[in-house]
């Protein structure tokens, strides 16, 4: 493979970037938040994947699988919490979300 | 040929990178949220594609079944399911747009600078897993990474029955089953025993009244 | 052989006693109290009559054994044991017996006290703690000793608990006390310092090695291990044998029933002093700076706190400072190395002063718990058992010719007279000159109490009106002779302390009687001196004649005599013709005034400025001020709690670029 590593190392930043300034700029969007948060680990594992082919250990990949499995979860009761929320609230803005404020 | 071969990995990668991070800034900045969904989608997507070329072809396989056929579809589902006024959502967004941009290309170029993105330009060997990927990784799950593979298993179920509980309203008014007192039941609370004499033959008339069952 | 199973029956059988009486004691009644506390006792008393058998006549050799490891920390090991010798032996006996006597007249003493049970309870636990005191083979056990009779003694001063005073009393014995046995652990500690064990027989035979080492307890100025030692045990001593200064607890503990004065602070208690100090004799031979000062404290005691009780009204308190006053005699024999002479003496007094105390008791029973020897008089008529007892008592306290005490005491100041340590000379003029003031106050005591005229009177039906404050003088009948149980023990406790000391003098004195219990050095030892002009008692008793001593007790006597028999006005003359004198001897030298203004009210002062400015200032204020401080902070802290997801998100990621840039600024190294 011709690909040099450093291209997944710049696209998995630039990823990753992107999904920070998406946590700042749609900050009120819990749905959008938590998309972001995908995206976020999607960089991670990109990296990942890259860093296994590269050094030839299976261990990467490994962790990806993990990783995967573990954001499956967190999406899928991060979004029920959400569900739950609004049939509460009728709301997901974040700043509305503040009843353990001081 | 060879040459052919790599120049077209290259062009490759260049393509589907650039779909991704076009895609990837569409769902922070669209305004409808469905929109943002399928733009992440389509991230996934191309990301998936880059993973296959690096030769990650079964996690490739994996993103694009797992993410963009089940964890998407949740996504989009709640999202559609949601009455969600969108506006107040969007309050400050231009406000924060230049933090955003700010603090993303600081962070961007900090994490080059560490890595030093020149120290890891380098080619690939020849590919480890040889012919099979899927050998090669499911030889390394289930023999050093079995213990956690199956605490993976126990977190997915957990996720599962944690969502649904949380998600779960029970609706008093609905009519249904209730399989566990269905298979609770014992033959008291269906059938009663109700002792009574035995029928004799015809009795001289006046002698007896009938016991009524 | 002495048998263990025996020791261990000696011992046990009064706490057993004092157990069931104390804690049955409604369900076994006054009789049954009483009844299970005197046969424990002459259980005890038997006993120790058969191991002092064995001991002196029976050629059994001392006992000394563990019977129990008691505790085992590093290389120390403690264990409960007896040490049995002559001079245990002799102890044992004194204190049963003594302690038999009072446990009977108790009966009658107390007869109408609600308390009685209680108060068997209690004696039969002091015969107990006497017993472990005196039988102790190792110091800690000692100590134990020492502080169960200080325990009870406390329990027993304010046994009337009632009355304001006797709790004072009992509460004034117990912190002065204290003082004492914090000396004394201390010495105890520098005990193990020096030879690493507790084990009497050890500490003793390596006693000589003492010599010449030192210590420096405050750096630069090496001390004396030995005249350490010796000095914090005397401390001790001091405290519980009611010395100068600490002697100021003993007339107040007068306030406790009579039968414990008799017991405790006259015959068994306060003599532990005594009996620790000749018990350690291989470590006070070893110290002449330690010796000096037993010997002055001594001296001082037996004249200065005997003069105080010339000018007592109270009948017990004379007797109590003339307790002080020959306990002081005791301390001075221990000085000048007459160890035997002291521990004779000890037991001397322990017949008459008990003796003494009883017969006291038996005229305040007469007189409805009258004190006041200034309401008292003519008594001989109507009790003249008490009255001939007394006499007895007061005779052999003063030291006649052939009585009990006058072996004892006259040794004691023939002994000083040959001593030349630092302070011999004061000590043998205080010791003289004491003798006038105990032939003076004795003889005061007996003739305001049983001679001369009444000064009090009947008044028939006093006793119906309810809540009468009883006036002193003032009776509801006649007084009369006790009863039984109260005379019986004091014709016995007469009986030795007329005739006890014609066949132990020359033995105890002379015989070196206690053999290797006791040791003195050669160029210490002073009754083998005067062993070489004694023939027989007898001849001694005739000798004293021409000594000094017995000419200024015949003043002391003659004194009394003219003044208290055949002209009282005198009295009341010299008093004033005396008036700083009187008003020092009266005021008993301001001491406790002194303690009270110095220690109590300083001590109530030093806290007072621990508790306002240490407690409340300093601790109180770093806790409440770190409160403060904490709620202050914190209330500016909490704004950063905003409870929105994107500040926290916010913080995260500035913080993160925020170590990204230093990690990229710094490099990794």
């Amino acid at each position: 493979m011709s690909i040099p590593l450093s291209w997944y190392i710049v696209f998995a930043t630039v990823l990753f970037c992107i999904s920070i300034a998406g946590i700042f700029i749609n900050r009120k969007n819990v749905i959008v938040l938590l998309m972001c948060i995908e995206l976020m680990l999607l960089a991670v594992n990109t990296n990942f994947v890259a860093f296994s082919r590269y050094l030839g250990n299976p261990s990467g990949q490994v962790f990806v699988f993990f990783i995967l499995t573990v954001a499956a979860a967190e999406s899928a009761i991060g979004l029920a919490i959400v569900v739950l929320m609004f049939r509460n609230r009728r709301t997901i803005n974040v700043d509305e979300i503040d009843s353990l404020r001081y | 040929m060879p040459m052919n071969h790599a120049v077209f990995q290259m062009v490759c990668f260049v393509a589907f990178a650039v779909v991704a991070v076009g895609a990837a800034l569409a769902v922070v900045s669209v305004k409808n949220t469905v929109h943002g969904v399928l733009a992440l989608v389509l991230t996934f997507f191309s990301a998936a594609c880059l993973w296959i070329l690096a030769e990650a072809e079964f996690l490739g396989l994996a993103l694009v079944v797992v993410y963009v056929g089940a964890v998407m579809v949740l996504f989009l589902f709640v999202v559609m399911m949601l009455d969600i006024d969108l506006e107040p959502m969007r309050e400050g967004f231009i406000k924060y747009l230049p933090i955003g941009i700010a603090a993303a290309l600081i962070m961007l170029v900090e994490m080059l600078g560490i890595i030093g993105v020149r120290t890891f330009n380098v080619p690939a060997g020849p590919d480890p897993a040889g012919s099979s990927n899927i050998e090669w990784l499911g030889t390394a799950l289930f023999t050093h990474f079995l213990l956690p593979f199956e605490i993976a298993a126990l977190i997915l179920t957990v996720g599962l029955v944690a969502a649904v509980v949380l998600a779960l309203r029970v609706r008093t008014f609905s009519k249904h089953q209730d399989a566990a007192a269905q298979s609770a039941t014992h033959a008291a609370g269906r059938l009663r025993m109700v002792k009574m004499a035995a029928v004799t033959a015809p009795a001289p008339a006046p002698a007896a009244k009938e016991p009524q069952p | 052989m002495i048998s263990q199973n025996l020791l261990i029956v000696l011992v046990g059988a009064p706490l057993i006693g004092a157990l069931i009486a104390g804690l049955l004691r409604n369900r076994i009644g006054r009789a049954g109290a009483a009844g299970i506390a005197i046969v424990s006792v002459a259980l005890s008393f038997a006993l120790s009559c058969i191991v002092f058998y064995q001991l002196v006549w029976g050629g059994a050799p001392d006992f000394n054994a563990n019977v129990y490891t008691w505790l085992e920390v590093g290389k120390l090991t403690i264990g409960i044991g007896f040490l049995v010798d002559r001079l245990t032996a002799l102890m044992l006996v004194t204190v049963t017996f003594v302690s038999l006597m009072v446990h009977i007249y108790t009966i009658g003493y107390m007869a109408e006290d609600s308390g009685f049970q209680r108060f068997f309870a209690y004696i039969a636990l002091f015969t107990f703690s006497m017993l472990v005191l005196v039988i102790a083979n190792n110091f800690l056990q000692l100590f134990v000793g020492w502080e169960l009779v200080g325990l009870v003694s406390y329990l027993l001063i304010g046994f009337w608990f009632e009355k304001p005073t006797a709790t004072f009393a009992a509460l004034k014995a117990f912190i002065v006390n204290r003082v004492g046995d914090f000396g004394f652990i201390l010495g105890i500690a520098a005990v193990l310092y020096g030879f690493h064990t507790l084990d009497y027989s050890v500490v003793f035979a390596e006693a000589p090695s003492l010599a010449g080492r030192t210590i420096e307890v405050v750096g630069g100025h090496p001390w004396s291990l030995a005249t350490l030692i010796c000095l914090l045990l005397f401390v001790g001593a001091c405290g519980k044998s009611a010395q100068v200064p600490l002697h100021v607890w003993l007339p107040d503990s007068m306030e406790g029933p009579t039968p414990i004065s008799a017991l405790i602070h006259a015959a068994t208690m306060v003599t532990a002093g005594i009996f620790m100090v000749a018990r350690m004799s291989p470590l006070y031979e070893m110290s002449t700076t330690a010796l000096s000062v037993v010997l002055v404290v001594g001296a001082t005691t037996a004249f200065f706190m005997g003069m105080v009780g010339i000018v007592q009204n109270d009948i017990k308190r004379v007797i109590a400072y003339s307790t002080l006053s020959q306990l002081g005699y005791m301390v001075v024999a221990l000085g000048v190395s007459a160890y035997a002479a002291g521990m004779f003496h000890l037991m001397t007094h322990a017949f008459y002063k008990a003796l003494l105390f009883l017969c006291s008791g038996s005229v305040i029973m007469a007189m409805h718990h009258g004190q006041d020897m200034r309401f008292m008089g003519g008594l001989r008529k109507k009790m003249p058992i008490t009255y001939i007892t007394m006499w007895i008592g007061s005779l052999s306290l003063c030291a006649t010719p052939f009585f009990a005490g006058f072996y004892s005491k006259d040794e004691i100041i023939d002994a000083v007279g040959e001593a030349h340590l630092v302070g011999a000379t004061y000590a043998y003029w205080c010791v003289l000159l004491g003798v006038f003031v105990t032939a003076l106050y004795s003889f005061r005591l007996l003739y305001m109490t049983f001679h001369g005229k009444p000064r009090w009177h009947v008044e028939h039906g006093l006793h119906e009106e309810e809540g009468h404050e009883p006036q002193p003088g003032v009776l509801p009948h006649e007084p009369k002779e006790s009863p039984l149980v109260v005379t019986v023990p004091l014709i016995l406790l007469a009986i030795p302390s007329v005739v006890i000391g014609w066949w132990t003098a020359k033995p105890l004195l002379f015989g070196n009687w206690f053999g290797t219990s006791i040791f003195v050095l050669p160029e210490h030892a002073v009754l083998p001196k005067l062993a070489e002009e004694f023939h027989n008692v007898w001849a001694f008793g005739v000798h004293a004649f021409a000594t000094p001593a017995f000419w200024i007790a015949f003043a002391g006597f003659v004194v009394a005599t003219y003044v208290y028999q055949f002209n009282p006005k005198v009295a009341d003359r010299a008093a004033r013709m005396f008036l700083p004198v009187f008003k020092v001897l009266t005021r008993k030298y301001w001491v406790d005034e002194i303690y009270f203004n110095l220690f109590g009210r300083g001590g109530l002062k030093l806290g007072r400025g621990f508790w306002k400015g240490t407690d409340l200032g300093i601790f109180d204020g770093a806790v409440n001020g770190a409160a403060f401080v904490t709620e202050r902070s914190s209330r500016v802290f909490r704004r950063l709690q905003t409870g929105f997801l994107y500040h926290y998100a916010f913080a995260m990621i500035v913080g993160l670029i925020l170590l990204l840039g230093g990690l990229w600024y710094w490099g990794l190294h």
